[in-house]
């Protein structure tokens, strides 16, 4: 027992750099196990909840372009979204590392965007911004008309009928949908560090300490199902916040009318 | 050369799956129908799993946890007097006569049986989604046509294969068809699993460090390299788009849904 709280107090924090330096690399307990992986849960959880929330502001502005009248705004919000939602996750990751990688010669100020912490998430940002906007563009185009003309027979125009109406419908229209986007988007942070981006001294996420333990012991059985513990943990939590959110939007119905949300889980995008 | 090669794999490896991945769908979502409750427990319990597990999670254990399963098996047939338990510590041993494939199996061989496993990994994923689709098809196509067959005096055979399959694909098209999307952006998946198709020739091709390619006369290409990955994969997504978009049009021709009944009204004007 005391032998784990040596263990936790040692590489609880391994993942963002504190604690031990080297990793176990021989009779590895359950416990380290446990530990390095839910320590590089911290990464996964950075990286989502980073992207999901800066992801969100940009996602309805590039929603409100694909749906604008305009055509130089609707093309390159069109183009923007089918780039990152027809082409693999996987290789935008790669891509967005080379790019980095050739940009920092040039200009030394992209230094940072080579690291994980930073280039990482600007492609999961715009990735998930991406396939955001395509949930809220089908919730704008499915918002009842009646509605509008509710808010245009009040008076209200421009920016208030937006902020008060449209926004809030949509917002309500798409939120199970964007549920599912939310855990899909946890996922896919495990790609970060199995793609380009390196893990610097061994600062890894959770599945990049996953298979530091299955290559060593060459035994899945136990880091991976270790893995898809805490995942499942996680995507109950983000399930939670996301139906307080839920209840929140649709307090206005009746409790028997309101849509239930509806976990559908997804595959690698 | 290998590079034309890998290309090849990925689109062979896309050819085999998809069939592959909606034979085990439709097993499963058979099953799952059935009335003898042991079938139906295991079409939905394989649905359930196999959708619940994270992504990658799943493609890295799931191969490693095959190749050990028909290792093991093999060892213990082809060597029933060996005694050494099979999990040494953080080794896993059996017999040479139990290696998969053999040890001195030419190389061919060594990769087709990784191209397999990737193959199985990919249709047992993709099927599970591919069962749940073809479920909701089936439960999707109105009931008073298969009471149509009944009256007819077909038995619940006949009216299963010559009623229910033929009208559900309508129904289970764009699920399948997205699917099949998630199938085309999966596939550089491959190169976890250690098959060296497009992602891992556009890393070694492009970079100036790797041992065979020290003599290239450029800088590193990466960025190019997957450049034309990325836009490969977008173009092959627009293809299938309008082509799925096609069949859709040809699979609505006479269907008793609001697009059947819109392509007649257009038919007859």
């Amino acid at each position: 027992m005391n032998a784990c709280v040596q263990t936790i107090t040692d590489y609880g924090l391994r993942a963002i750099g504190i604690g031990k330096r080297l990793l176990p690399r021989e009779d590895f307990t359950l416990c380290e196990q446990f530990t390095l992986i839910g320590s590089g849960m911290i990464w996964n959880v950075y990286f989502g909840v980073l992207a999901l929330i800066a992801g969100f502001g940009f996602a309805t502005l590039l929603a409100l372009g694909k749906a604008s009248n305009i055509k130089v705004i609707r093309k390159p919000s069109e183009w923007f979204i089918f780039l990152f939602r027809g082409s693999p996750l996987f290789i935008q990751f790669f891509f967005g590392y080379f790019l980095f990688l050739k940009l920092k010669t040039v200009f030394p100020i992209f230094a940072p965007f080579t690291a994980a912490w930073l280039g990482a998430l600007v492609v999961l940002f715009f990735n998930t911004s991406a396939y955001t906007a395509e949930i809220f563009y089908g919730a704008l185009r499915s918002i009842p008309k009646g509605d509008i003309e509710a808010a245009d027979a009040y008076g209200l125009s421009g920016w208030t009928r937006f902020k008060r109406v449209i926004w809030p419908t949509m917002l309500r229209l798409a939120w199970p949908a964007y549920t599912n986007e939310a855990i899909f988007l946890f996922h896919a942070t495990t790609l970060v560090f199995f793609s380009g981006f390196p893990a610097w001294q061994q600062r890894g996420d959770a599945l990049y300490y996953a298979s530091y333990f299955a290559d060593k012991t060459f035994n899945p059985f136990i880091p991976y199902p270790i893995l898809a513990g805490y995942f499942i943990l996680l995507t109950l939590c983000v399930i939670g916040l996301f139906s307080i959110v839920n209840r929140r939007l649709n307090r206005h119905l009746p409790a028997n009318t309101r849509q239930r949300l509806r976990i559908r889980p997804n595959l690698i995008r | 050369m290998s590079i034309y090669w890998s290309v090849l794999t990925v689109l062979l490896l896309l050819g085999i799956t998809a069939p592959t991945a909606l034979a085990f769908g439709f097993a499963g979502a058979s099953a799952a129908r059935s009335r003898i409750a042991p079938i139906s427990w295991l079409g939905r319990g394989y649905v359930a799993v196999v959708r619940g597990v994270p992504d990658i999670a799943f493609f890295l254990f799931f191969v490693i946890a095959l190749d050990q399963v028909i290792e093991a098996t093999r060892h213990h047939v082809l060597c029933p007097d060996w005694v050494e338990p099979i999990r040494q510590g953080s080794d896993f041993v059996v017999c040479q006569a139990a290696k998969m494939p053999l040890g001195n199996a030419p190389q061919w061989v060594h990769e087709s049986y990784g191209f397999a496993i990737a193959v199985f990994t990919f249709a047992i994923v993709f099927g599970a989604f591919a069962a749940n689709v073809i479920q909701g098809a089936m439960a999707a196509v109105p009931r008073g046509q298969i009471e149509t067959g009944e009256s007819y005096g077909m038995t619940s055979r006949q009216t299963f294969w010559r009623i229910l399959v033929p009208q559900m694909w309508v129904y289970a098209l764009p699920g399948l068809s997205n699917l099949w999307m998630v199938l085309i952006k999966a596939t550089p998946l491959l190169f976890l699993l250690g098959i060296q198709d497009i992602v891992y020739w556009a890393r070694e091709l492009g970079g100036i460090k790797t041992s065979r390619f020290t003599d290239y006369p450029h800088g590193d290409w990466r960025m190019w390299y997957f450049l034309a990955l990325l836009v490969f994969y977008l173009i092959f997504t627009r293809v299938s788009e309008i082509t799925l978009e096609r069949l859709m049009a040809r699979l609505t021709r006479g269907q008793a849904t609001t697009a059947g009944e819109a392509q007649r009204k257009a038919g007859t004007i």
